[in-house]
C-alpha cells in the first residue's frame, strides 16, 4: 500500500536536492567552522553562504540571523534573551493564547521568575485582534509575541498591524513564522519584526536546524554561553550539513513557492469541499480565506480525532488530530479551546497538511475513505450528530 | 504500520479495528454510561443477566483507540461470568488481556472498569437489590 502522508506541518521529507547539497559536509568537508586551517575555513565558508540565502529570502542582513537547532529553540531565546536581558527596562510580556507549546511554555516559565505575561484571546476562526494588543500594553511592556501563521488551524495573523503597533510603542515584536517560511513570502521589513523564528524541517530542509533573525540593535542574552560562535549569541559548534541543508532548502522554496502555493490552495479547497460535501456535521477550522495554502483542519462531530487517525493510518494516509489524549493533561488542543470551541468538537478534530508531494490522487484517495471511516465510528457512538442520544 | 512501529499492542489494534460487541442493545437489564466530553471519552456498557450471570455486553464508545479496544474487551471478559465475579474485573486486568497499554492511556482502561460497574449497579436498582457496588 502506498503512503499518502498529509501531514507536513508536523514535518516534512528532506528534499532529495537539500540532502545532496548536505552530503559533503559529513566527510570530505567536515571541517570545524571555528578552525584557522583551510579545512575550517571552508566550513566557515559554506555556513556563511546559507546564512545569506536566507537572510535574503527573509530581507534581513546576513549579520541578524543566528542559526539554532531548531524552532522551539528559537522561540525560546527570543522569549527567554529579550526577557533577561530587558527586565530592567519591564517585566510585562504579551502573547496570543494559540503560540506554539514552545513559545507558551518558555512564557509560563518567565512567570515563574517574576514576569508578568498577558495572553491575548483569539477570535472564532483564530485570529488575535490587534485592539486587544494595543489595550494589554503597558508601561513595563518589553516584548509581545504573535505567530504568523497558526500550526494548527492554518489562520494567519495581522502581524504588520501588530508590528506596527509594537514599533510605535517602543517595544520589541517576536514572530513565530516556523508554518510559513516557504509556503508564503516572509519579510521582516515589511512585517515590522524585531525577532522572527524559522526552522528548516518544515521546508524540505533537514531536522536539527532553525534560526532566529535579530534586528540589529536588540538588546538579547545568549541562552548557550561557551565558545562565542554566532557571534556570541549561540555557542556550540555549527550543525554545519545541518545549515547548509537550510540554505539548500530556502533556495528552492525562493524558486517555487509561488507555484507550488498556488497548486496548494487548490488542492486544500478540493479537500475542504470534498469534505464538507461528502460528511455530515463538519466544522471547518481556522478562517476561510485567511490560511496556511497547505491546511485544512476539521471538527467532525460525534467522533473522536485518535481513533479518526489511527483509521486513516490503517489505510495508510498520515494526518493528525488537536484530540490530546496522550497528553497528561487529557485537554485537547489549546488553539481549538482559544477559538471557543466545545470539548466535544475539540476532540473531533482532523488536521490534513499538504505538501510538495501531495497530488490530487491523494486527495481523492482521502475523500474516498474517510466518509466510511466517520459513519463506522459514529455507529459505534454513544452521541448522535442531531443532537439525540442513540439508543 | 501493524506491530512494529504502533502506538498500541497487536491485539488493541485488533480489537479497534475488529471491536466485538459493538452496537446498542434491546431492553438490557443494566446500562452503565460513564466519562465525559471534556476528557474525550463516552463509554456506554449494556448488559443481560440471567440467573445472575451477564450472558451477554455490549458498547457504545465514543473515544480514542484505547477507549473502543477497552470497552471491546471488557465486553468479551465479562460474558458468562457470574456479576460477583465481573465486579472483580480491574482496568488493570482488562488492559493486560489487551497486551498492555501506553502509560498515557492507562486512565482509558478505567472507563472500562467504571462502566462495567456502574452497568451492574444498575442492574441491581432496577431489580430491587439492596446491595450496590
Amino acid at each position: 500500500m502506498e503512503q499518502i502522508y498529509l501531514d507536513y506541518a508536523a514535518t516534512s521529507p528532506a528534499h532529495p536536492r537539500v540532502i545532496k547539497a548536505m552530503q559533503p559536509y559529513y566527510f570530505a568537508q567536515f571541517g570545524n567552522p571555528s578552525s584557522i586551517h583551510t579545512c575550517g575555513q571552508q566550513s566557515r565558508a559554506a555556513v556563511e553562504e546559507a546564512r545569506s540565502k536566507i537572510a535574503a529570502f527573509i530581507g534581513s542582513g546576513k549579520e541578524e540571523i543566528v542559526f539554532t537547532s531548531s524552532g522551539t529553540e528559537a522561540n525560546n531565546f527570543a522569549l527567554k534573551g529579550i526577557a533577561w536581558a530587558n527586565r530592567k527596562r519591564g517585566n510585562h510580556i504579551i502573547i496570543s493564547s494559540i503560540e506554539h507549546h514552545a513559545s507558551l511554555e518558555s512564557c509560563r516559565f518567565l512567570e515563574k521568575q517574576g514576569f508578568d505575561i498577558s495572553y491575548l484571546p483569539v477570535d472564532e476562526y483564530g485570529m488575535v485582534d490587534p485592539g486587544s494588543v494595543k489595550n494589554s500594553l503597558k508601561p513595563e511592556t518589553i516584548l509581545m509575541s504573535v505567530m504568523h501563521a497558526n500550526n494548527e488551524v492554518g489562520t494567519f495573523q495581522p502581524v504588520v498591524e501588530i508590528g506596527a503597533i509594537a514599533r510605535q510603542a517602543g517595544v520589541y515584536f517576536h514572530c513565530d513564522a516556523v508554518q510559513t517560511l516557504g509556503q508564503v513570502p516572509v519579510n521582516v521589513g515589511r512585517m515590522n519584526v524585531d525577532l522572527l523564528s524559522v526552522s528548516a524541517h518544515k521546508l524540505y530542509g533537514p531536522k536539527g536546524v532553525g534560526a532566529l533573525f535579530i534586528r540589529k540593535g536588540t538588546t538579547i542574552s545568549p541562552l548557550l554561553h561557551g565558545g562565542g560562535q554566532e557571534r556570541g549569541l549561540r555557542a556550540s559548534t555549527e550543525n554545519l550539513p545541518g545549515i547548509v541543508g537550510f540554505g539548500a532548502a530556502v533556495e528552492i522554496a525562493g524558486s517555487e513557492m509561488e507555484n507550488e502555493s498556488r497548486r496548494l490552495c487548490r488542492l486544500r479547497d478540493q479537500l475542504i469541499r470534498g469534505i464538507m460535501d461528502d460528511i455530515e456535521g463538519i466544522r471547518l477550522n481556522g478562517h476561510p480565506v485567511a490560511r496556511l495554502p497547505n491546511n485544512v483542519n476539521v471538527s467532525i462531530r460525534c467522533v473522536e480525532g485518535e481513533s479518526v487517525v489511527l483509521n486513516l493510518d490503517f489505510e495508510g494516509i498520515c494526518a493528525s488530530t488537536g484530540s490530546a489524549c496522550t497528553s497528561s493533561s487529557l485537554e485537547p488542543s489549546h488553539v481549538l479551546m482559544a477559538m471557543g470551541l466545545s470539548p466535544e468538537l475539540a476532540h473531533g478534530s482532523l488536521r490534513l497538511t499538504l505538501g510538495k508531494w501531495t497530488t490530487s490522487a491523494h486527495i481523492e484517495r482521502l475523500l474516498e475513505v474517510l466518509p466510511g471511516i466517520v459513519s463506522r465510528l459514529r455507529a459505534m457512538s454513544p452521541l448522535t450528530i442531531s443532537g439525540k442520544e442513540a439508543g | 504500520m501493524g506491530e512494529v512501529n504502533s502506538l498500541y499492542s497487536e491485539q488493541v489494534m485488533d480489537h479497534f479495528h475488529n471491536p466485538r460487541n459493538a452496537g446498542g442493545m434491546e431492553n438490557p437489564d443494566g446500562t452503565g454510561r460513564v466519562g465525559n466530553p471534556i476528557c474525550g471519552d463516552i463509554m456506554e456498557l449494556y448488559i443481560r443477566v440471567n440467573n445472575g450471570i451477564i450472558t451477554e455486553a455490549r458498547f457504545k464508545t465514543l473515544g480514542c483507540g484505547a477507549a473502543i479496544a477497552t470497552s471491546s474487551m471488557v465486553t468479551e471478559m465479562v460474558r458468562g461470568l457470574p456479576i460477583e465475579e465481573a465486579l472483580q474485573i480491574s482496568n488493570k486486568a482488562v488492559a493486560e488481556a489487551l497486551g498492555g497499554l501506553p502509560s498515557v492511556k492507562m486512565h482509558c482502561s478505567m472507563l472500562a472498569e467504571e462502566a462495567l460497574k456502574a452497568a451492574i449497579e444498575d442492574y441491581y436498582h432496577k431489580c430491587g437489590h439492596v446491595n450496590t457496588v
